[in-house]
């Protein structure tokens, strides 16, 4: 770990000043994520701006019907806040689903969304890695890439984004809302946060340094059945190797419409709009489920090792479609 | 204590007597013993390549960092003995050099040591050191480099490399039901909690190292052999340690370099290696490959079984796991074949882990057992018993005891093994498949030469001492109970000191021979003080040495076949869509002698069928072949159950005891709960989907494919 300089903001507007004045600055928040890699001398910050305790801890509710998430609202916190799981039951079951107890309880709303990849080339700095080191190749690509992306891939990286409250939010259209070091604010979706990496896999997301996430905005929730299923190898502590979160309207045996968003598959939540358009396509539900299935991984394409995501997400996405309908067998 | 066990506490479920201390934090592990001077932090810095020299290494900016107080190299380190030749007799008490010479053997071999004033400090300086290498090619990969496969002289515990009992080629052409198939075990990894830690500190020219290990008296030989000093003037300390698994029975760079830094700024050092070093420092299971071959009558009867298994070895240091040594007595086929084969990789040497041998063997050939049953139409529990037989079928003795049968019978009444899904996909629940599946265990119980003291001081307190370590197993409280009992005195009249090598030599923790060896000596050494008590009604200190010889020098185990024995049973549900697996239930019957500690005994066999389910469906350190680690070196990628795993694993001990074991018999129990495990689950696998995966560990990718 190199040693590094630590102050606490006072507000969210000194604390990205502070980080955008410094290029070797970063924010901390829970630090689940950011102290491991400052341990294994893959993030360097020389400079610490701990925003945890800064007053973005509250949830409220919006005049539309949605709720504000305040960026430090703790993981089980939101998980287990009755707005959210009474209209959001999507979103705290992603969080649910999401790391350990104890890492819930430390990890930030903001923080979640900005965790880095656990590609295993990525986290040891002895091993080439673009996204660690641009331009020192992809020790992915031809590795050991089982946990890796089948979508949205480039030839730089290979990495999967790990979060499932990010596939959630996803779903939901959630609203990133940012301030930055000279106080302009703005609201991202969710859907565009992550960068693609073929324009380079260093930066995750298109946030500008020193520009800080504040809160996420749920607009009012779409109509229809929530679930999120996570297939994984062990029953805890364990990253998707695929995750399906699936908003499904369906009434009396007929689909209406629905949303459907993809974990484990690509450097972000991964949703495609020909795939929720096919929900509601074909009279007969299951044929339906196919051709979303179909449509959410065309242009997949996998890398030795994690082939068999492909297949595993279409039986996913079918399985998890049909029991957001209330049509499983 | 409310039960009445001072009388006779042996057997019962008593609390650990360590137990309070070690949950309120009271008991120092390695990494924690306070002592009067502050230590120094020392920190490894591991090779980046699997195989060349070091060319040059620069330490500059590490020596000028904040606090650093030594940066040790090759170049600086002190001269020690050369490692040797791969093979040693006694591999665990011999030199163990670091930072010998510039050779780097395999990924993650120490280059440099930094030592600072704090462990931040130490750690941030690490980062610091520069070293350019010259690269070789690596020879990595098993499979791809099968043909330069060698037999080892011996296998471990210098078992017999190849055995042939019978005819096994005739029987197996001859039929009439056959089996032939081939499983992979990927490497595997100890995982104690409590990585490997130590402190050293010098007083002149006398050493002391407080550290992590199970076996006291090896550490204490290894590290005076490196030093290159008497035997004498080394002291290790290890009064508790975090787990061992086997990757603590020898001596380990943090111990040497601890040693080395504390002689050099005469301060203690502490050292600690981090969860990522572990995995490229201290051995692990080798990747193997194993053929399984049965052959048997149409009624089940078995006419042949031959197991030949391929490993993974290094050319630095030889270890071949008995892989094929169960397949030696678990059944009695006319004709038994096994062989062992090495593959020397560029990689770090295997180490014994959980079960060496047993373990992996034991998926393989449980797994065929269940193939052939299947392919019989038979019930597997059926077919094992009507393969048992009470004459160890390589030795031609017979068993000391043997209750294999019991353990089958008994187990599958209390699992309700008769509501079986008696075909493939034949139950469901929701979106799952159920299955259920059963697997014998067989273990060899050793015992190790031991000694003990007992003391009673005058106010009838009872003191314990021997070398020996509890490794998380129970030790301390099964000693407390054997003296207690001897003695007629009360539990809590009894302190059990161990770990210290100023204390009478034990075998250590290994093999699951800690608890017959350690307590058949302080049973000796009890009786001593109580004849010498009884001789006289002086109030005085009365203090007696007991001794147990090993097994080697003991007839009974040349008489005698000895072996633990056990059945598994587990219920899984395997998602339709997912292919993910997920453990229902578990149930563990075992016959291993008397038991000393009803809890504690029943608390390893879960720790051991916990680890069988994750051999079988989590546990695999890939090794990627361009760079030679472990690409996936961390708990947070090398998968071990979770609590969420394992919902409901119970296990029970078959009424035995073994009066040809020992004085007390016992027999050992800690590695016998993993030994089948995995296979259970397996066997339970393709019960519930009818695809049977050869490949460990079974990832649900294996399961939709097939």
């Amino acid at each position: 770990m190199t040693p590094f300089t630590y102050e606490r903001a006072a507000d969210a507007a000194a604390a990205a000043k502070a980080v955008a004045e410094r290029p070797d600055a970063a924010f901390i928040a829970g630090g689940t994520n950011l102290v491991d890699l400052m341990k294994l001398g893959v993030a360097r910050p020389k400079h610490l701006v701990d925003v945890s305790r800064l007053k973005l801890d509250a949830i409220d509710e919006t005049e539309d019907g949605g709720l504000v998430v305040g960026a430090q609202v703790k993981n089980s916190a939101l998980a287990a806040d009755a707005r959210v799981r009474r209209a959001y039951p999507l979103l705290s079951r992603a969080l649910l689903a999401g790391a350990s107890g104890q890492l819930r309880n430390a990890a930030s709303t903001g923080g979640n969304l900005l965790q880095r990849t656990r590609c295993p080339y990525f986290t040891n700095t002895a091993t080439p890695c673009n996204k660690r080191t641009p331009g020192s190749g992809c020790s992915a690509l031809g590795g050991f890439n089982r946990i890796h992306a089948v979508l949205g891939a480039s030839d730089a990286c290979i990495a999967t984004h790990p979060s499932d409250m990010a596939v959630a939010m996803t779903a939901l259209d959630a609203q990133v809302r940012t301030v930055t070091g000279d106080g302009a604010t703005r609201e991202i979706p969710v859907s565009e946060l992550y960068r693609d990496p073929a324009q380079g896999p260093d930066a995750d997301t298109v946030l500008a340094h020193g520009e800080l996430i504040t809160a996420v905005r749920l607009p009012p929730p779409p109509p229809g059945r929530q679930v999120y299923r996570k297939v994984r190898d062990r029953a805890s502590y364990a990253f998707a190797l695929v995750s399906v979160a699936a908003v499904v309207d369906a009434r009396d045996g007929q689909v209406l419409g629905g949303r459907l968003a993809l974990g484990g598959v690509a450097h972000k939540p991964w949703r495609v709009a020909e795939a929720e358009q096919a929900l509601s396509a074909e009279s007969r539900p299951e044929a339906s489920f196919d051709a979303a299935a179909d449509a959410a991984l065309k242009g997949a394409r996998g890398y030795g090792a994690n082939d068999f995501k492909i297949d595993l997400a279409k039986r996913t996405i079918r399985r998890t479609l049909a029991d957001a309908a209330g049509l499983s067998s | 204590m409310a039960l009445d066990i001072s009388a006779n506490p042996i057997g019962q479920p008593v609390d650990r007597v360590d137990g309070r201390l070690k949950v309120t934090g009271g008991a120092p592990y390695a990494y924690e013993h306070r002592l009067e001077r502050a230590p120094a932090y020392g920190v490894i810095v591991p090779a980046t390549i699997a195989k060349g020299r070091v060319r040059a290494i620069d330490a500059t900016a590490a020596e000028a960092a904040p606090g650093v107080l030594l940066v040790m190299t090759h170049r600086n380190a002190p001269k020690q003995p050369a490692f040797g030749p791969p093979r040693a007799s006694a591999r665990f008490a011999r030199a163990r050099p670091y930072l010998g010479d510039d050779r780097v053997r395999h990924w993650g071999e120490p280059v440099a040591f930094v030592v600072a004033d704090t462990f931040e400090a130490a750690r941030a300086a690490a980062a610091l050191v520069t070293v350019e290498y010259q690269a070789e090619t690596p020879v990595l990969g098993l499979e791809r480099h099968l043909k330069a496969a060698y037999a080892p002289e011996t296998i471990n515990v210098g078992m017999k490399t190849d055995t042939s009992e019978g005819d096994f080629e005739a029987a197996f052409a001859a039929g009439p039901v056959t089996v032939d198939a081939t499983y992979h075990v990927a490497q595997q990894h100890h995982m104690a909690l409590e990585p490997h830690a130590a402190i050293a500190s010098w007083e002149g020219d006398e050493v002391t190292v407080r550290t992590s290990t199970q076996n006291v008296a090896n550490t204490r030989k290894a590290l005076a052999a490196t030093l290159e000093i008497p035997l004498e003037k080394v002291r290790i300390v290890s009064p508790y340690v975090g787990g061992g698994f086997g990757g603590k029975l020898g001596m380990r760079a943090e111990v040497v370099l601890a040693a080395f830094g504390a002689r050099t700024l005469k301060r203690p050092v502490k050292v600690a290696q981090s969860r990522q070093q572990v995995f490229s420092n201290v051995g692990h299971r080798p990747e193997a490959i194993q053929r399984v071959r049965l052959s048997a009558t149409r009624d089940g009867k078995l006419t042949g079984v031959s197991h030949e298994v391929w490993m993974q070895s290094s050319p630095i240091e030889e270890f071949a796991e008995q892989t094929a040594s169960s397949t030696r007595a678990l059944y009695g086929a006319p004709s038994i074949l096994t062989r062992h084969r090495l593959v020397n990789l560029d990689m770090q040497g295997g180490e014994p882990v959980r079960a060496p041998g047993e373990a992996p063997g034991l998926l393989a050939l449980e797994s065929a057992v269940d193939e052939l049953a299947h392919k019989l139409g038979l019930d597997p529990v059926e077919m094992r018993i009507l393969n048992d037989t009470q004459t160890d079928p390589e030795k031609k003795v017979p068993f000391s005891s043997r209750k294999l049968v019991e353990c089958l019978r008994e187990g599958a009444a209390r699992f309700g093994w008769s509501d079986r899904p008696k075909a493939p996909r034949e139950r469901r629940d929701g979106p799952t498949l159920i299955g259920y599946g059963v697997a014998a265990a067989i273990r060899p119980n050793y015992l190790g030469p031991c000694a003990a003291t007992v003391r009673v001081a005058e106010d009838r307190t009872v003191r314990v001492r021997t070398d020996m370590t509890d490794i998380g197993t129970g030790t301390y409280t099964i000693l407390a109970q054997v003296a207690a009992e001897e003695l007629g005195v009360p539990l809590h009249a009894v302190t059990v000191e161990l770990g210290d090598s100023r204390f009478p030599v034990s075998p250590g923790s290994g093999g699951s021979w800690g608890a017959a060896s350690s307590a058949s000596a302080v049973l000796d050494a009890a009786r001593k003080v109580k004849a010498e008590m009884a001789r006289t009604d002086e109030a005085r200190v009365f203090e007696a040495t007991g001794s147990v010889k090993g097994m080697r020098e003991t007839q009974s185990y040349k008489d005698y076949s000895q072996y633990c024995f056990g059945a598994h049973f587990a219920e899984v549900a395997v998602d339709e869509d997912t292919g993910e697996i997920r453990l229902r239930r578990m149930l563990g019957a075992f016959a291993a002698g008397r038991i000393l500690n009803a809890k504690t005994a029943r608390s390893q066999m879960i720790g051991g069928m916990i680890w069988g389910v994750s051999s079988a469906l989590f546990e695999e350190a890939v090794v990627d072949p361009r760079f030679g680690h472990v690409v996936n070196g961390d708990l947070g990628e090398y998968h071990v159950a979770a609590h969420a795993d394992v919902p409901n694993v119970d296990a029970f001990f078959i009424e035995e005891h073994d009066d040809k074991a020992n004085p007390l018999g016992a027999k050992g129990v800690g590695e016998l709960g993993i030994c089948g495990a995995g296979a259970a689950v397996a066997n339970a696998v393709f019960n519930a989907t009818g695809v049977r995966v050869r490949e460990f560990p079974i990832t649900l990718d294996k399961v939709l494919v097939g």
